[in-house]
């Protein structure tokens, strides 16, 4: 089983990197991409034997206690 | 007096903090290796250097919230014991929880090593003492992620309690937005917690604690802790 984690800045948090990405896109003629965030992807193969219920909390906690940074980030996770 | 420098791997201030504390200061100091999770109460304070522990991976401090070392770090100073996290030392409290708020990518994305100002907004903490209140220092930083955010009810909480210990500030003590090196909000470059025990901040104090380093202006941390250890 896998599960992805998105990682993605809370609204509201400067994304100096993410401005950086739009900057360029602008230069190589994008001006639709009005506003560039940017996030973190993480996949994570998981143990065979695991309920999906299971998996999901287990992934859950995962990105609570590392993936992610509560104070500026939020996740999403996913599980297939 | 005994004081602890952890060691990380990835860590680089360790032994200019070592050098600082035992031979500047001429303390007893050890090195704790982040794998030797033993009992840290026969310490008098504890540094947690600046350096990219874990190369920085994840996020600066994350993987190092986890190390068996820290665990210990945060029983020592939840028990009252001194701590003071520098540059990725301060990444690392904030990560494990003892400090609050975030140390983002600097604002400009560039990695910055200068000499910044700092101006005393808290003097009256165990870190701090020997130096005067709105006084202005010359301290360098040296990072790539120093940019202090909270939100607002922690930053409001923050000022309520003085826990900002130092601003970034021009030469004459100015918080402006020019002097701000970062993007840290409300000029932050330096915190502490509300029990007064733990202290974060981003510049480099051991790099100028000594006159062959051409500035002396940081060693009046390193003889604030020892005021504070030797009058309690």
């Amino acid at each position: 089983m896998k599960a992805k984690v998105y990682v993605t800045l809370k609204s509201g948090i400067l994304d100096p990197q993410g401005k950086a990405v739009q900057h360029s896109l602008e230069t190589i003629g994008y001006n639709a991409a009005m506003d560039v965030r940017q996030g973190k992807l993480f996949e994570v193969t998981l143990a065979d034997g695991l309920s999906l219920d299971e998996a999901k909390k287990q992934v859950t906690e995962m990105a609570e206690k590392l993936l992610a940074n509560p104070v500026m980030e939020n996740f999403t996770v996913e599980v297939e | 007096m005994k004081f602890g420098v952890i060691v990380f791997p990835g860590s680089n201030c360790d032994h200019d903090c070592y050098h600082i504390a035992k031979h500047v200061m001429g303390h007893d100091t050890s090195y704790v290796w982040h794998k030797d999770a033993s009992d840290l109460s026969g310490y008098d304070c504890i540094i947690v250097p600046g350096g990219f522990s874990y190369g920085d991976y994840l996020r600066p401090g994350a993987i190092a919230k986890y190390s068996p070392i820290t665990e210990e770090i945060k029983k020592y100073a939840n028990g009252g014991g001194l701590v003071i996290g520098i540059c990725n030392g301060f990444q690392i409290l904030i990560e494990a929880g003892l400090l609050p708020g975030v140390l983002m990518r600097n604002r400009s994305l560039k990695f910055i090593c200068q000499d910044v100002y700092l101006k005393m907004e808290n003097t009256d903490t165990p870190f701090s003492s020997e130096y005067s209140a709105g006084q202005v220092v010359k301290v360098p930083i040296a990072h790539h992620d120093g940019n202090y955010f909270a939100d607002d009810a922690t930053l409001k909480d923050l000022e309520a309690n003085n826990q900002v210990v130092f601003r970034y500030a021009t030469v004459k003590g100015e918080t402006s937005d020019e002097a701000n090196p970062n993007g840290s909000v409300s000029n932050i470059a330096g915190i502490c917690n509300k029990n007064r025990n733990v202290l974060g901040m981003m510049p480099h104090p051991e790099r100028c604690a000594e006159k062959v380093l051409g500035n002396k202006d940081g060693l009046g941390i390193f003889r604030s802790i020892v005021k504070h250890l030797t009058q309690s």
